[in-house]
């Protein structure tokens, strides 16, 4: 089975070929918005992150960054710094280009160039002449093996156990059968429902990493020591019916599909599997949708019952409404509705498949809303302090 | 008697989720699995949102998936609403 994407040097395949503007600072972040909003075809991103971090969790900010400019949906990168940060902008070129030596890779630091204005004149020239190549760049048939699809529930309601989910989850039986792979995460949003999940690992030592991520993200829930509900499962949640985190993860657990279990990785790790694998994110829709797309999803599909518009700069996320009454309110931001399962117009399988097409259709060019509407919502997990 | 749209996921299930606003007073039937259940409902539940196909006991696990979502925090009749009111979590309880 194949669809059209981009192939890259290193054999994998994007599914788009953006130009990406990433601050390796949150100081730079004005003068990477500015280099974007001058040249037409680029995206970039924004964050708080890239200075007085330590260890593992200055490590974790730059893996993610280096992930997002040697993704397969990126055809090349402007690194923005300030010049003084701890993350410094050349450290985080310089990776890239080692791990994509066919990657054009720009670096623009402010301190050096004089300033913000001058920093966005000179990015603005760089990232012209990058544009300019890559509209050349053409789409070729590639396998639909090479998919790495991420999968999410946001703005989650009672309906979202009941239609969208069950369907998403029959997507994604449908790429693992077609030799893809599938990214479930949001680890909260699987408490109360481990047991399921951990029953499919393909041997003990998965089952058993199963339990331990789930005992963690629980322990750091208790260690601040009031009720999780409201934080999780969120007003919006419980509005929406939702009564416990348990109740919630019984519903989240079917946009995994029947497939075995065959990995359980961290945060923003590479997915190398084909298959099933869980990633080890929080419930937060950004974080998790950042750290998927950190991991290799060049393409998400996203549930969502009480209705939300986020996207990533660089990976199409396919909004899924669980209930037609959302489908018709936000249909500015909507892309599919699985409220059919529930009016009975359309079987889970149904809707399933239709889903799948619709993975094929975006990952061969089709844009999906919130492409269209801009948005490039990106946030980084964060596993130590500010200094 | 109507039959509304309401959902049992699972036979084992003490709730059922309406996907239709449902009114009360008002007696529906239900698909448990296999069988058909009676329930009188007697409190508006909102789109989304559960009530007891059974009565539920203080202290007992509250069924739905086939599995537990949290403990009656009360004695719940049939045809109750079941919320953050009376179904409490077993999990995330750092207030425990």
């Amino acid at each position: 089975m194949q669809f059209m994407g981009y192939r890259r040097a290193n054999g994998s395949v994007g599914i788009r070929n953006h130009v990406l503007i990433i601050p390796s600072v949150v100081c730079a972040n004005r003068v990477a918005r500015g280099i974007s909003q001058l040249v037409a075809g680029t995206t970039w991103v924004e964050h708080q992150h890239g200075c007085t971090q330590l260890g593992v969790d200055l490590a974790l900010t730059k893996r993610v960054l280096v992930a997002h400019g040697t993704h397969p949906n990126v055809y090349g990168v402007v690194v923005v710094g300030l010049g003084c940060e701890t993350l410094r902008a050349q450290d985080v070129a310089n990776e890239i280009k080692d791990i994509c030596p066919d990657k054009p890779v720009q670096l623009e630091i402010i301190q050096d160039e004089g300033g913000s204005v001058k920093a966005i004149a000179a990015g603005v020239s760089a990232t012209r002449e990058m544009v300019g190549r890559a509209s050349s760049v053409e789409r070729t048939p590639s396998e639909v093996s090479k998919l790495i699809l991420g999968t999410e529930c946001g703005g989650s309601d009672a309906c979202s156990g009941i239609s969208a989910n069950p369907a998403l989850g029959v997507a994604c039986d449908l790429l693992i059968d077609a030799g893809g792979s599938v990214v479930l995460a949001e680890t909260t949003e699987l408490i109360g429902a481990e047991h399921l999940i951990a029953a499919r690992a393909v041997s003990k030592e998965v089952a058993a990493r199963c339990y331990d991520v789930i005992k963690r993200c629980e322990d750091s829930a208790k260690a601040m020591g009031v009720d999780m509900r409201g934080g999780q499962p969120t007003p919006g949640n419980i509005e929406g019916g939702l009564s416990s985190i348990e109740e919630k993860s019984l519903g989240c657990i079917y946009k995994a599909g029947t497939k075995p279990l065959q990995d359980v990785i961290d945060y923003a790790m590479p997915v190398v599997k084909k298959g099933l694998v869980w990633m080890d994110t929080p419930g937060h829709d950004i974080e998790q949708l950042t750290g998927m797309i950190a991991g290799g999803c060049q393409i998400v599909v996203f549930t969502t019952g009480r209705g939300t518009c986020c996207g990533s700069p660089i990976a199409p996320a396919i909004k899924v409404a669980t209930n037609t009454a959302i489908f018709e309110k936000m249909k500015d931001n909507m892309d599919m509705n699985a409220g059919t399962i529930i009016t009975g117009r359309e079987s889970i399988r149904q809707v399933g498949e239709r889903i799948f097409a619709e993975i094929i259709e975006v990952a061969s060019g089709r844009l999906v809303r919130a492409e269209v509407l801009g948005f490039n919502d990106f946030a980084i997990k964060r596993i130590g302090p500010s200094m | 008697m109507l039959t509304g749209k309401a959902i049992v996921m699972e036979e084992r299930d003490n709730v059922a989720t309406v996907v239709e606003p449902m009114d009360a007073p008002r007696e529906i039937i239900v698909e448990a699995g296999s069988r058909k259940v009676v329930v009188h409902v007697t409190e508006n539940i909102p789109v989304g949102h559960k009530f007891a196909i059974r009565d539920i006991p203080k202290g007992s696990d509250i069924l739905k998936y086939g599995e537990t979502i949290g403990v009656a925090r009360a004695d719940i009749r049939a045809g109750q609403h079941v919320h953050v009111h009376n179904l409490e979590s077993k999990r995330g309880r750092g207030d425990q």
